[in-house]
C-alpha cells in the first residue's frame, strides 16, 4: 500500500532523535573510562536499569512483530509474548545474581572467572558477535518497515538512518547513554501502548471498519459462479466481466481455484478466488512482480492506491452490519470469541513471466483466532504432523532459555552496582514487560479487526493501528517505535563492541591497551557492527521480523545457556567443556537454520525445493546437543588432565567465592 | 539516576540458600510452563475450553505473565530477608570478635 508521511509524524520523530543526541552528548563529556564505556561505571540505580531491560528487551520484535502476527494469526502471535517473558524467570531464578558476581564487562568474563582460559574468551566473543548479528537483522528490518509511513522514505533509507543515528549513540558515550535511551523509550512504548489499547477498547468493534470515519472500508466484491467436477471450467452470469484464465491449485486441505477476469467497464484485470460452497468468485488482492522487474498491487502501480488495507470481521456475535460501541476488557474478548473474523491467506501463483501472490479471504470463527494453532500446527485433526509439533516445542524452548543467554541483555547486569540491584533491576523488567505483553494482544487483534492491516507487511499493523485513530497517535507510535529499534541496535552494538575489545583483544590477543585505547578500540567496532548490520537490514528486507527474533533466541539459548548454568551448577565442568558446548551448540543451531524450510522460502527464495531440515527451530536439538557436548567433554578431559592438575572445578559455592 | 560507583561488598553468606530458593521457583515456573506447551501439542483443542467469557488459552496464557511477577517479587522478597538475615549474623560475628 502507499503511504504517505505526515509533517506531525516527523516533527515527532525529529525531536526523538535530537533527545538522544542530547542524551549521548551529556554522557560523552562523563564516559572516559572502559568501566564507563562497557558497564556505565556500574551506577545505574536498579529501577532505572530494570526500565532500560524493558527498553532493550522490548525490541522492533515485540512491538512490530508480536502485534503484527497476532494482526494476521492471532493467538498463536501471543505465544511469542509468553515465551519472551517466560524466559525471564530464567534470568532472574538463575542467571542475574551469579552474573553480576562473576563478570565485569561482558557474560565471558562470568564463563571464564574461574577457568582463565583463552579459549572461553574466543568463543564467548564469536557468540556474542552472531547472536547480536541474528537480533540486528530483524530490528533493521523493522526500522526500515518504519520509516516509509513515517518519513516517506524507502526502506533502506530507514535502515541507514537507524545505522547512522546507533553509531552516534554508541560510540559516543557507551552504554550509560545507551542505557538512558533504553529507559526513555522503555517508558514511552508502554505509556502509549496503554494509550492505544484504551482507545481500541473505546471504539470498539464494528462489521465495515471505516478507521474513525476517515478511510471508507473496501467491500470485497463477489460474483456468482458456477463450476463442478464434471465441468471444472467456472461460468459466471454477470456479463461484465471476461475470464481470461483459470488457476487449480492443490493443498492438504482441498483444491484452490482462482480466475483471472477482465473487467470490460474499466479494462482492468483482477484474480479472484472461486467460492465452491457458496457458488461464487471472492474478489482477492494481489501483488504481481512482471516478468520486466515491475510490481503490481491488484494490477496497478502503487501510486494508482489499488491496494486496500483489510481485517475485519464479517459477522459479531452471528449478525452482519453490527457496531459494538465501546467494550471492556472481558467482553472484548467475549465479542471475538462469538465472532467470525476475515483472515487473510497467501498462494503463489505463476502466470508466464509473471509471478502472482494472491491474497484471499478466510473467514476464521473468533473462538479458534483466540487459541494457537493458525500458524503453529498442533492440532492432529488439522494435519499437523509429528514435524509441526515438534517444531512448536522447540520455538517454546528457544523463547524460555534464550532470553537469560543474550549478550545484550547481560551486559545489563554489570552497569548496577551490586547483585541485589541485578536481581531488583530483573524483578522491575518483568513488571515492565509482562504488563506491555499482555497490552500486544489487545493491539493485535483490534489491527486484526481494525480494517488496517498492510497484508504485504504484517509489521506495520501496529502504527497503522494508531494511524486510525489520528496521525498525533500515528506519529507518536511511530516514532517510538522507531526508537525500539534505536535502543535495542544500541544495546547489541555495545555487547559486540564489549566481546571485541574486552574479549577478543584484550584478554584473547593480548594486545596492550591503555584503557583509554580499550574505549577507542570499542568505538571503532561499535562503528563496524553498526555497518554491518546496515547491509545485513537491507538484504533481509520483508521478513516478519518475530520469526528472525525467534532464531537469535534459538543460538543464544543453544550457544550460551548450557555453558552458563553448567558453570554455575556443575562442579566437573571443565574449560574444554565450556568451550567445545559453545562451538557446538553454535555451529548446530546456525547450520539447522540455515538448511530448514523456512530459509529455503523466505531467505533463498527456493520454496519450490524440499530443505533438508524440516523444523525452523533449531532449539529442540541444538540446546540438548550442547549440554551433552559439554557434558561428555567434561568428563574425557577431567580424566585425561587429572595427572597435571589442570582439572578446573565449576562448583558454584567455589566460583563465587572466588569472584567475592 | 545514579547509585554512586560499584563497591565491594562482604562475603554474602545467603548465596547457597538464595541459589536453592531460585532453582525451586524456576522449576515451579518451568513446570507452569512445560504444561502449557504439553497441552497445546497433547490436546489443543482443550485450550479452546470456554472459561466464563474467556477460554482457557487467554487464562493460561495471562496467568503465566501474572505468576511470572507474583513468583518474582515472592523471590525478592525471601532473598530480601535471607541477605538481612545473614547479615544480621556477620554483624553479630563481628561484634563478638
Amino acid at each position: 500500500m502507499k503511504y504517505v508521511p505526515s509533517p506531525w509524524a516527523i516533527v515527532i520523530f525529529l525531536a526523538f532523535v535530537i533527545a538522544v543526541f542530547v542524551i549521548s552528548y551529556y554522557f560523552a563529556k562523563r564516559t572516559r573510562s572502559s568501566e564507563g564505556y562497557f558497564a556505565a561505571g556500574g551506577s545505574i540505580h536498579w529501577s532505572v536499569n530494570g526500565i532500560a531491560f524493558a527498553g532493550d528487551y522490548l525490541s522492533a520484535a515485540s512491538f512490530l512483530g508480536i502485534c503484527g502476527l497476532i494482526a494476521v494469526a492471532g493467538y498463536d502471535g501471543f505465544l511469542y509474548s509468553i515465551g519472551y517473558l517466560a524466559g525471564w524467570m530464567v534470568a532472574l531464578f538463575v542467571v542475574a545474581e551469579p552474573m553480576k558476581r562473576m563478570g565485569k564487562f561482558t557474560f565471558a568474563d562470568a564463563l571464564d572467572s574461574k577457568f582463565n582460559s583463552r579459549g572461553i574468551r574466543l568463543v564467548a566473543a564469536i557468540s556474542t558477535l552472531i547472536v547480536s548479528m541474528f537480533y540486528l537483522i530483524p530490528q533493521m528490518v523493522g526500522a526500515g518497515s518504519l520509516v516509509m509511513p513515517l518519513l516517506g522514505l524507502p526502506h533502506w533509507a530507514g535502515v541507514l538512518m537507524v545505522g547512522a543515528i546507533v553509531i552516534i549513540i554508541v560510540a559516543t558515550a557507551g552504554m550509560a547513554s545507551t542505557t538512558y535511551v533504553q529507559f526513555l523509550k522503555g517508558t514511552l512504548l508502554v505509556v502509549f501502548t496503554l494509550i492505544l489499547v484504551i482507545v481500541i477498547m473505546t471504539r470498539g468493534f464494528s462489521t465495515s471498519p471505516d478507521q474513525g470515519g476517515t478511510v471508507p472500508y473496501h467491500d470485497f466484491k463477489i460474483i456468482e459462479a458456477s463450476s463442478s467436477e464434471e465441468a471444472p471450467e467456472i461460468i459466471i452470469q454477470d456479463g461484465s466481466y471476461k475470464i481470461l484464465e483459470q488457476w487449480t491449485v492443490s493443498q492438504k486441505t482441498g483444491d484452490l481455484v482462482f480466475a483471472k477476469l477482465l473487467d470490460s467497464s474499466t479494462g482492468f484485470e483482477s484474480i479472484w478466488k472461486l467460492n465452491t460452497e457458496e457458488g461464487y468468485l471472492e474478489e482477492t488482492l494481489t501483488v504481481t512482480q512482471t516478468g520486466e522487474g515491475q510490481t503490481l498491487y491488484n494490477g496497478g502501480t502503487m501510486d494508482e492506491e489499488r491496494f486496500y488495507q483489510v481485517g475485519h470481521m464479517s459477522r459479531i456475535e452471528g449478525e452482519t452490519d453490527v457496531e459494538t460501541g465501546p467494550v471492556g476488557i472481558f467482553s472484548f474478548f467475549s465479542t471475538i470469541k462469538e465472532s467470525t473474523l476475515v483472515r487473510w491467506e497467501k498462494q503463489v501463483i505463476s502466470d508466464g513471466e509473471d509471478t502472482i501472490n494472491v491474497y484471499y479471504q478466510n473467514p476464521t470463527p473468533g473462538s479458534e483466532v483466540l487459541r494457537p494453532g493458525l500458524v503453529f500446527k498442533v492440532d492432529s485433526d488439522k494435519g499437523a504432523t509429528a514435524t509441526d509439533k515438534i517444531d512448536f516445542v522447540s520455538l517454546m524452548l528457544a523463547l524460555f532459555f534464550g532470553t537469560a543467554a543474550l549478550p545484550h541483555i547481560l551486559i545489563r547486569y554489570y552497569t548496577v552496582p551490586t547483585p541485589a540491584c541485578a536481581r531488583k533491576s530483573t524483578i522491575v523488567a518483568i513488571a515492565v514487560i509482562g504488563f506491555f505483553y499482555i497490552l500486544t494482544l489487545f493491539v493485535g487483534l483490534g489491527a486484526m479487526t481494525g480494517g488496517v492491516v498492510d497484508i504485504t507487511n504484517n509489521n506495520m499493523s501496529a502504527p497503522l493501528l494508531a494511524k486510525s485513530f489520528g496521525i498525533a497517535l500515528f506519529a507518536i507510535i511511530s516514532a517510538i517505535a522507531f526508537a525500539t529499534v534505536l535502543g535495542t541496535v544500541s544495546g547489541l552494538v555495545v555487547a559486540s563492541s564489549g566481546a571485541v575489545a574486552h574479549d577478543l583483544m584484550d584478554k584473547f590477543l593480548k594486545i596492550r591497551m591503555s584503557d583509554r585505547g580499550k574505549v577507542f578500540a570499542g568505538k571503532i567496532t561499535a562503528v563496524v557492527v553498526g555497518c554491518i548490520a546496515m547491509v545485513l537490514g537491507i538484504l533481509f528486507k520483508g521478513m516478519n521480523v518475530s520469526y528472525l527474533v525467534g532464531w537469535a533466541f534459538a543460538v543464544a539459548a543453544s550457544a550460551n545457556l548450557p555453558a552458563i548454568l553448567m558453570i554455575l551448577f556443575w562442579k566437573k565442568t571443565t574449560a574444554k567443556g565450556v568451550v567445545s558446548s559453545i562451538l557446538v551448540g553454535l555451529i548446530s543451531s546456525v547450520t539447522l537454520i540455515l538448511l530448514s524450510q523456512k530459509t529455503f522460502n523466505e531467505v533463498y527464495h527456493l520454496s519450490h525445493l524440499h530443505a533438508p531440515v524440516q523444523i525452523n527451530n533449531p532449539a529442540i536439538i541444538s540446546v540438548p546437543l550442547s549440554f551433552l557436548t559439554l557434558f561428555i567433554v567434561s568428563l574425557i578431559t577431567r580424566r585425561s588432565k587429572a595427572s597435571n592438575g589442570e582439572i578446573n572445578s565449576g562448583e558454584l559455592k567455589e566460583a563465587e567465592e572466588t569472584a567475592d | 539516576m545514579g547509585h554512586g560507583p560499584a563497591t565491594k561488598w562482604d562475603k554474602d553468606k545467603s548465596i547457597p540458600y538464595k541459589i536453592r530458593l531460585g532453582l525451586w521457583m524456576f522449576l515451579s515456573y518451568l513446570i507452569l510452563y512445560g504444561g502449557f506447551i504439553v497441552i497445546n501439542v497433547v490436546d489443543p483443542k482443550l485450550m479452546g475450553t470456554d472459561v466464563g467469557s474467556l477460554n482457557l488459552a487467554i487464562i493460561y496464557g495471562f496467568s503465566l505473565i501474572i505468576i511470572a511477577l507474583i513468583l518474582a517479587l515472592t523471590y525478592n522478597h525471601q532473598s530480601n530477608k535471607l541477605e538481612r538475615k545473614y547479615k544480621d549474623k556477620q554483624d553479630d560475628e563481628k561484634e563478638h570478635k
